[in-house]
């Protein structure tokens, strides 16, 4: 299996030369035709037998075979006269301005073309970047001499016009070299001076670049698609080759007639261009190849570029088995580590099941099952007369059953516990793509525990995902140990968790915990159940007259005993801000010994990417089990803690009384009154104008931060004013949704709508809308809203908030395709690079890139942010007198 | 091979405060170097003798340059380049 000399060393391309393209092939193809009258196919035409077996049956005369062995064959065309290849015409023109146009010698004296060759050649041995850049260097050079040092010619300056044409500047005038001039040049070029001009001549002699022969690929390449009518519909290729032939005849007849000397030269010049247009048909310069209606063809570039070409589309990406798509839904009931598979895909999607003497019972129990009935089987291997057995066509299931033996494969449904990788694109970090163990369920949804919607961004408006089953015991454990969800609620890109609460997760964590909170037995005995708490219940914080437990009380039964915390939670602000435990506004949170003493839990103990919170140094410090068992056991009582309260809002929440709309519309009167002073000042020319700008742009920052001011205060009466229990107010302040940004919007107003960062201007001619006088320059004229959404907008107002919406709108599409690029372009500049055991950085091939990973050698997603150790939490730990 | 006309270059880009310090290693520290990382000399990262810096140390293709840069993780971190001739 695995001798020696069947092992690869390496791969080397080069030129196929013209000998090489007549020794393989089999047709030379002179005819344009492709079926004669009677529909058999033309010999000598591009759809000659001899090109390979394709049709079911048909004998290949070339090999005998018969479709599915034939490799195919290739043909050729002689070319009346040779042709420049695009893509090699580059490295033509590089030999074309080093070398002398009289005696093709390179452009330098003997020494130094010998002292250069050895430094060539040990660079390209040892740096074979560099090799490069001397070669460019070389070429520079000699193409700066005017005189060859050889032969004394006078070299004139040519100018090449991609893809395929060259001048000469003569003295006389500029003239067109032809390919048969170029290819006499490349011709006589020394093998020392091209391998120093960067070709490797035993590989790719010059000349070879100019085609006098052209190879026509096989059939199987271009296949003839057969129509419902029985019509014959020819591949692209085949269309582009016709086009070629039948120009080459062309002109061999305009030779063999000697037709006139501009015939022939239009005639050659269009072959020429079809050759060209043959290997990209979306050259410049180059006419394009078309269908008969006008359709670009699909020519040889166009097969391999982009992203669903040849390369990117079926090499480095392929469609695979074993994989199932569907929409997503939530399921706060299942583990994070869980994902609820449809029934209809658990039986489908399969796994090779061994039979080894412990399981071949269970093993008869799927096939005896079938494929039709979960939990069963489809196919069975008997590795005796290694057969496939396909269970939806076989009758007797029961005898099957029993003749399995150890060593046969069944494949089996998938089951609970199984494990699968489960992805959502794009794709951006290795997160995109985690293990999920198998939760087989009714329904037609993926099912997805809510908490880990981060690490995927996803959400359930509609969103899918794909799902891959892992076949081999390899595959299997890999994914379980590295890829399994708790494994990866750290991430490695910043050191904090990644997958947390959100949402109604942080809404419910702070009604929970928030100090006016106190349960009654049942209600403690509901949120624990959810929970799935085992444990007894604590000592009620109120005795008499019923006993009642706090929320925190709850908390703290699931947090590790000797944990403790000292954080500010997400309301520690504004108003609420608290420095340390002695916080009257329970903002500060305070843990010591595993029970929550002091403070409220929002975003920032339980959230999702808040670095450094409860969860974050739970799993830092207890393990990634022990926070994914908090995931699934506290989380799930916040969330039932949430349904229970219930959380909700009506108009009544987003209003405020009276006295503060008046306060607001007293603020937004000084303010206009401020702008209608600036603008008389402005018209006056009396304004005082901001370094480094002109007065029509000082006025207008001028506006624009007063009218931010005075969103800043409404604001802030806004929130002054409303209800800190009011749901809506809840959210925002907790972090779960909304910030009091939104808030005002909906209370007080929208405040000034910008475009560009500019107030809006543009519409109608010195004015955005009819509804204002021209060049008005008062805040109502250029996108300033006073009304908001309680209220409700005017009609101006409306349009003025549509144009700034809709600049977001574009932002995000236009950001997304180039953020998108740009990973891309990253990923595949670092794909390779390796973190070795001695912690330096490599390369691929072994090159050093950095010496320490990150220059300090940590691995980010152990640490605290960033930081190895967070000395405060040792200084607090071990100080402690407890 | 005919090396180019040496550029003048001041000697304030030293000074610069984005411009790290650089210092040729002698034989014997070179030689320490690529034994404390086990790599021969062509797997460091390459600097071209026609860098401005690498002119103003006079450096010569084949000499190793120890540059010390601010690092936001480490404080400083050393790095090392080989000078080549292109």
């Amino acid at each position: 299996m695995s001798e020696e000399r069947f092992i690869l060393s390496g791969i080397k391309f080069g030129v196929l030369p013209p000998y090489e393209i007549s020794r393989m092939a089999r047709v030379t193809v002179t005819r344009p035709e492709l079926y004669e009258s009677d529909g058999t196919p033309v010999m000598g035409g591009p759809r000659d037998p001899h090109f390979g077996a394709i049709e079911p049956g048909e004998a290949c005369p070339v090999c005998g075979n018969r479709r599915d062995n034939c490799p195919g064959h290739f043909g050729k065309i002689d070319l009346a006269r040779p042709v420049l290849i695009p893509y090699y015409s580059d490295h033509v023109n590089a030999v074309l301005q080093a070398t002398c146009r009289s005696c093709s010698r390179i452009l330098l004296p003997d020494e130094q073309v010998k002292r250069m060759l050895r430094v060539l050649r040990t660079l390209k041995a040892r740096w074979p970047q560099l090799a490069s850049n001397f070669i460019r260097e070389i070429r520079k050079q000699a193409a700066q001499n005017s005189v060859c040092p050889h032969c004394g010619a006078r070299q004139y300056r040519i100018r090449y016009i991609r893809p395929v044409v060259f001048y000469e500047e003569r003295p006389e005038g500029e003239v067109r070299l032809t390919p048969i001039e170029i290819r006499d040049r490349l011709e006589k070029v020394r093998n020392e001076d091209a391998e120093l001009l960067g070709l490797d001549p035993e590989a790719s002699r010059p000349e070879w670049m100019v085609a006098t022969v052209l190879p026509v690929p096989p059939l199987a390449v271009r296949p003839p698609i057969t129509l419902e009518t029985g019509l014959k519909s020819e591949d692209d290729l085949t269309h582009a080759l016709v086009e070629i032939i039948r120009q080459n005849e062309r002109l061999k007849h305009y030779l063999a007639t000697s037709a006139p000397e501009t015939m022939v030269e239009d005639s050659w010049i269009a072959l020429q261009h079809m050759i060209a247009a043959y290997i990209d048909n979306e050259l410049p310069n180059v006419f394009v190849l078309q269908h008969r209606g006008g359709r670009p063809l699909k020519t040889l570039a166009q097969r391999l570029k982009g992203k669903e070409g040849r390369l990117r589309g079926n090499l480095s990406g392929k469609r695979v088995n074993y994989s199932a798509r569907t929409v997503i839904s939530p399921d706060p009931e299942i583990s994070i580590n869980e994902v609820g598979v449809p029934i209809e895909i658990a039986m489908i999607l399969t796994y090779p099941l061994r039979v080894t003497p412990e399981n071949i019972e269970e093993a008869r129990k799927y096939v005896l099952n079938g494929p039709y009935k979960w939990p069963g089987a489809t196919y069975v291997i008997k590795a005796r007369t290694r057969t496939k057995i396909d269970l939806r066509y076989h009758r007797n299931h029961k005898q099957l059953a029993e003749s399995l033996e150890v060593g046969d494969i069944v494949e089996r449904h998938l089951l609970d516990g199984d494990i699968v990788l489960f992805n959502r694109q794009p794709s951006l970090h290795r997160m995109s793509i985690l293990a999920h163990r198998v939760r087989v369920m009714k329904g037609k949804t993926f099912r997805l525990n809510p908490l880990v919607c981060p690490p995927y961004n996803a959400d359930f408006d509609g969103d899918e995902m794909n799902l891959h089953v892992p076949r081999i015991e390899e595959a299997v454990a890999e994914a379980e140990e590295i890829l399994l969800v708790e494994k990866n609620i750290k991430t490695p890109r910043y050191g904090g968790p990644i997958i947390g609460g959100r949402q109604d997760y942080i809404s419910g964590a702070y009604l929970m915990t928030v100090k006016t909170r106190l349960l009654t037995e049942e209600e403690v005995l509901e949120l624990l159940s959810k929970a799935g708490y085992k444990g007894d219940l604590p000592e009620p914080a109120i005795l008499h007259p019923k006993p009642l437990w706090t929320g925190k009380q709850i908390v703290s039964l699931f947090l590790p005993e000797d944990f403790s915390y000292e954080g500010r939670a997400k309301i520690n602000a504004g108003p609420l801000a608290c420095d340390n435990y002695d916080c009257f506004n329970d903002s500060y949170i305070v843990i010591r010994n595993g029970k929550l003493l002091e403070g409220v839990f929002d975003k920032n103990a339980i959230g999702a990417e808040q670095p450094n919170n409860v969860l974050h140094i739970i799993a830092l410090e207890y393990g990634d089990a022990k926070a994914r068992e908090l995931l699934d056991t506290l989380y799930r009582s916040f969330i039932r803690m949430l349904e229970v309260r219930g959380l909700t809002l009506s108009l009544s929440d987003v209003d405020i009384p009276q006295r503060a709309r008046d306060e607001i519309a007293k603020l937004t009167e000084e303010a206009k009154k401020e702008i209608a002073q600036m603008i008389k000042e402005f018209h006056e020319g009396k304004l005082e104008p901001i370094p480094g700008r002109t007065m029509e742009e000082s006025l207008e920052i001028k506006i624009i931060n007063r009218l931010q001011e005075l969103f800043r205060k409404s604001q802030e009466v806004a929130v002054n004013y409303m209800d800190p229990f009011n749901d809506v107010f809840i959210m925002a302040r907790t972090g779960a949704r909304g910030s009091e940004t939104n808030i005002a919007q909906m209370v007080a107003m929208l405040g000034q709508q910008v475009v560009r960062g500019k107030r809006i201007h543009r519409g109608f001619r010195k004015r955005t809308l009819a509804h204002f006088v021209e060049n008005d320059l008062s805040p109502e004229a250029k996108g300033f809203v006073k009304g908001n959404f309680r209220y409700g907008l005017r009609p101006t107002e409306v349009f003025f908030h549509a144009a700034a919406g809709r600049e977001g709108l574009v932002d995000t599409a236009v950001k997304t395709s180039q953020s998108g690029y740009m990973q891309r372009r990253l990923i595949n500049a670092l794909n390779d690079l390796v973190v070795l055991h001695d912690g330096t950085v490599r390369d691929a091939y072994g090159n050093l890139i950095q010496i320490k990973y990150g220059e300090d050698g940590v691995d980010p997603m152990k640490t605290y942010h960033g930081d190895p150790i967070d000395v405060d939490r040792l200084i607090e730990k071990y100080s402690h007198v407890r | 091979m005919p090396s180019r006309a040496r550029r003048r270059v001041s000697k304030k880009i030293l000074e610069h405060e984005l411009v790290p310090k650089h210092e040729v290693l002698s034989f014997e520290e070179a030689v320490e170097v690529l034994r404390r990382l086990g790599i021969p000399p062509n797997r460091l990262p390459a600097i071209s003798v026609n860098d401005p810096i690498v002119q103003l140390l006079g450096a010569k293709p084949g000499d190793i340059i120890r540059i010390i840069r601010k690092s936001p993780t480490a404080g400083e971190a050393e790095y090392y380049r080989i000078v080549v001739a292109f």
